[in-house]
């Protein structure tokens, strides 16, 4: 009996203990300096970028812990970062880049030619992913000239190529460094302090930053697979930013603007209504067409996002120099649609499947697509697929009708232009278009990417519902948030607190 | 039959529970739909990439052949490395349980403590309007999910009063404080709803106690009830309640899982989740295979000390013997 009494007392002693803990408010921020806590959606699922791929992991690593030879800036423009100045030969072939002398590694090795060239070779290795090995294919050699020189040299000119070099396959690792899939090892303002999988990655600042130096002493990526969780966490003050909102209707929970600011901004995101054009109606570009004229995009990105978003009508986000808003190619006229079926012999009707995975947008967008089709005589059977269902049946197999999915890639327009792309789109007038857009001058690439988004609008080779905001909420307290997003990077070099 | 050849027979039976439900485990997760080398390699793989993948995984061998190293491996706590990572999973494991485990260890424990009371005072008022609405509101309890529970306990606590953090977890090296006030609100929703199934257990099992001869006698002889039931009712309460706990331990493994995506926890629920989503199979079968173990041992050892606190089983069967 004595026992028993005593163990009552120390589970009650116990419970006492956290009790007593639990009354002093979360704050473990006092003598630690100034820590950001950051809300992020997609954890990394490893810490290489090169040999792993995923968006998650330039997004907290690029420019932060890695540094590039060129970066983007917040307009989308090609500016020096660990190059001071390049130049390329007439012919656009030879790339020459001058490195930032006293630029050093976290390590305190120096950004010399050497590590440029061996992270250059990586980058194009077997133990590369093929995403990064595909942007080095235009390359011939890489070579160190003297130490702060290096020169690449390419077996035909491309515009793309200098782009790629300012995201993941373009990074300066730290040749010192032993083990990059477990601690990244980079020249940037911040350094890699650790990986709680499952919950978090933190980053430290970097004292010995050759240029401008953190803002922050502790960077936190806390990572959130349900949105609430996250939202939640915002509003209890545990989090100073949602890097990235993935429900808009969640927004309003932010209109305390003595606590929030909310930014919208344009993302790479665009919300493709995709056509396998293996099937024999989907082929007919009357039909493709019909669907087109049939959707309303602005009731639809109402209904199912808020009206926020934006509406491109091609497969190039605002944010790059050759957008054009084509929004009206096929303008919402069901009239129309009903009449282009008639034509391509479908005036008694249609059956479609539309297999959308089960991802925020997805049936959402699936339900409000099966009624307006409906409008005009297309019978459309939803059918909704757990994201790695969709990757096997949708994007591997090809076994689908229609589908809808976000392609969140900077960029990415080329899509269309791969071997083998789940669309079964081929063409080869915009084949063509992109490779001379690649190999001619930057005007020249303007031009004729803006004729190859044409002639994808033209040919309805999709119906781009919309494109996805980039919706960061920031504290107050924080400055220098980008609203819109034109990296792979959540870049925390432009940001500060105000106090 | 005696005691210890009833608990050798349980324990034969135990070992090919566990070995069924291996088989089980990585036939059902050999059949999830979805292509395990096109998912690792992501949207830009190409065909002949998966292939290589496939086979480096071992993806192309024959069924009892990849289920057998498994086992084996499993027995040693070496459950491969994730597919999609590239680590090991056993210290994945390890680092996630530590999480689950003091989630429901005091999950268990606060409710308990907070049971016990309730229901015998429940089951003692149960004739006094006082008792009936305690043994009302353990009614209601019944009826609230955890994480419903849990969503109402963020948003009063949390995100009104910001006394306490809505989710995350630190570990008890990093910082003990903060530690236990990450643990709080998850623990307190999953024992609120624990304790209102315990304690209607309690309170019935302490009105058929107090109904009991024994404690009659010792009502008779000068004891007050309460101190009759502390001193003679406790123990034969505590073998059903044994058995409750037993049980309930098992439903707590999976409203932790719930919990822990609530609350943002790095637990084997979560790891689960995020496994199964991602297909990382390797951490799917460790993890779904460990908690299927724990749910078996449970239910063992809850048996086995049936056996041995209630001598009354034990005449029993002896006689039967």
């Amino acid at each position: 009996m004595r026992h028993t009494r005593r163990l009552v007392g120390l589970v009650v002693a116990l419970m006492l203990t956290i009790t007593a803990a639990a009354c002093s408010r979360p704050d473990s921020q006092e003598e630690a300096g100034r820590v950001l806590n950051i809300g992020a959606t997609a954890e990394p699922v490893g810490m290489d970028m090169i040999t792993t791929s995923g968006a998650a992991i330039p997004f907290v690593l690029l420019y932060n812990v890695y540094e590039t030879l060129v970066k983007l800036d917040a307009d989308g423009n090609i500016r020096p970062l660990l190059a001071s100045e390049w130049t390329d030969s007439a012919d656009g072939t030879v790339y020459t880049f001058t490195l930032q002398p006293d630029a050093k590694f976290a390590s305190g090795a120096p950004v010399d030619a050497d590590a440029v060239v061996a992270s250059f070779e990586r980058a194009r290795s077997d133990a590369a992913t093929e995403q990064i090995r595909s942007q080095w294919d235009v390359v011939d050699t890489i070579e160190a000239t003297d130490a702060h020189t290096v020169t690449v040299t390419l077996r035909t000119p491309s515009n793309r190529w200098l782009y790629d070099l300012t995201g993941s396959a373009g990074i300066i690792s730290d040749p010192t460094a032993t083990d990059l899939a477990t601690t990244p090892a980079g020249s940037g303002p911040y350094q890699f302090a650790s990986w709680e999988q499952g919950s978090h990655v933190e980053l430290t600042a970097n004292d010995a930053y050759w240029g401008t130096a953190a803002r922050f002493d502790d960077v936190f990526f806390r990572f959130y697979s349900d949105s609430n969780a996250m939202t939640t966490a915002m509003l209890s003050s545990q989090l100073d930013i949602i890097s990235n909102l993935p429900v808009p209707t969640a927004v309003d929970q932010f209109a305390d603007t003595s606590r929030f600011t909310v930014y919208e901004g344009s993302s790479q995101g665009e919300v493709v209504l995709g056509f396998n054009q293996e099937n024999k109606a989907l082929s007919d570009l009357k039909v493709r067409q019909a669907i087109n004229h049939a959707i309303d995009r602005q009731a639809l990105m109402d209904s199912v996002w808020g009206g926020k978003g934006q509406l491109i009508g091609s497969m190039v986000p605002p944010t790059d120099p050759w957008f054009e808003d084509l929004s009206d190619t096929y303008a919402y006229d069901p009239e129309a649609a009903r009449a282009l079926l008639k034509e391509a012999g479908y005036e008694d009707g249609l059956s479609i499947t539309l297999s959308v995975p089960t991802l925020p947008y997805g049936p959402t967008s699936g339900r409000f697509i099966v009624a307006q089709l409906a409008e005009v005589g297309i019978t459309v059977k939803l059918e909704e697929l757990e994201w790695a269902r969709w990757l096997d049946l949708v994007y591997t197999k090809h076994d689908y009708d229609m589908t809808i999915v976000a392609h969140v890639e900077p960029r990415d327009m080329r899509a269309f232009a791969t071997e083998g792309n789940y669309w079964n789109y081929d063409n080869e007038q915009f084949n063509e278009l992109l490779r001379q857009a690649d190999e001619g001058t930057v005007e020249d690439q303007t031009t004729k990417l803006k004729e190859a988004a044409r002639v994808l609008a033209d040919d309805a080779a999709a119906d781009w519902l919309f494109l996805l905001p980039n919706i960061v909420i920031a504290t107050t307290d924080i400055s220098g948030i980008q609203a819109n997003q034109v990296s792979m990077s959540f870049d925390l070099t432009t940001l500060a607190a105000r106090n | 039959m005696t005691t210890l050849r009833r608990v050798a027979v349980r324990l034969a039976w135990l070992v090919a529970s566990l070995l069924l439900a291996s088989l089980l485990i990585f036939a059902a997760t050999n059949a999830l739909p979805g292509d395990i080398a096109q998912i690792v390699l992501g949207t830009n793989a190409s065909a002949g990439e998966a292939d290589a993948l496939r086979e480096q995984l071992g993806l192309n061998r024959p069924f009892l052949a990849r289920y057998g190293e498994w086992l084996l491996g499993a027995l040693h706590f070496d459950f491969g490395t994730s597919y999609i990572s590239g680590r090991a999973v056993a210290p994945l494991i390890a680092s996630r349980f530590e999480v689950s485990f003091w989630l429901i260890a005091f999950g268990m424990l606060l409710a308990i403590v907070m049971a016990v009371p309730v229901g015998a005072y429940a089951a003692v008022r149960r004739r006094h309007a006082d008792g009936a609405a305690v043994s009302a509101l353990s009614q209601v309890g019944l009826a609230v999910p955890a994480f419903w529970a849990g969503i109402w306990l963020v948003i009063i606590f949390a995100v009104k009063l910001q006394w306490l953090p809505s989710g995350g977890y630190v570990s008890y090296w990093d910082s003990l404080g903060q530690w236990a006030v990450h643990l709080v609100l998850p623990v307190l929703s999953l024992a609120i709803v624990q304790a209102s199934v315990i304690s209607r257990y309690v309170r019935s099992s302490v009105i058929e106690v107090t109904g009991e001869d024994y404690f009659r006698t010792a009502r008779a002889v000068g004891w007050s009830r309460s101190g009759a039931l502390w001193r003679h009712g406790l123990r034969n309460i505590a073998i059903s309640l044994l058995t409750v706990i037993g049980l309930q331990l098992a439903t707590l493994l999976v409203g932790a899982i719930i919990i822990e995506q609530v609350f943002v926890l790095p637990g084997l629920g979560s790891l689960l989740l995020q496994a199964v989503g991602q297909r990382d199979l390797a951490v799917v079968q460790a993890v779904v295979l460990l908690l299927v173990w724990a749910v078996l041992l449970i239910n063992f050892l809850v048996d086995v000390a049936y056996q041995v606190v209630d001598p009354r089983l034990r005449r029993t069967a002896e006689a039967s013997a």
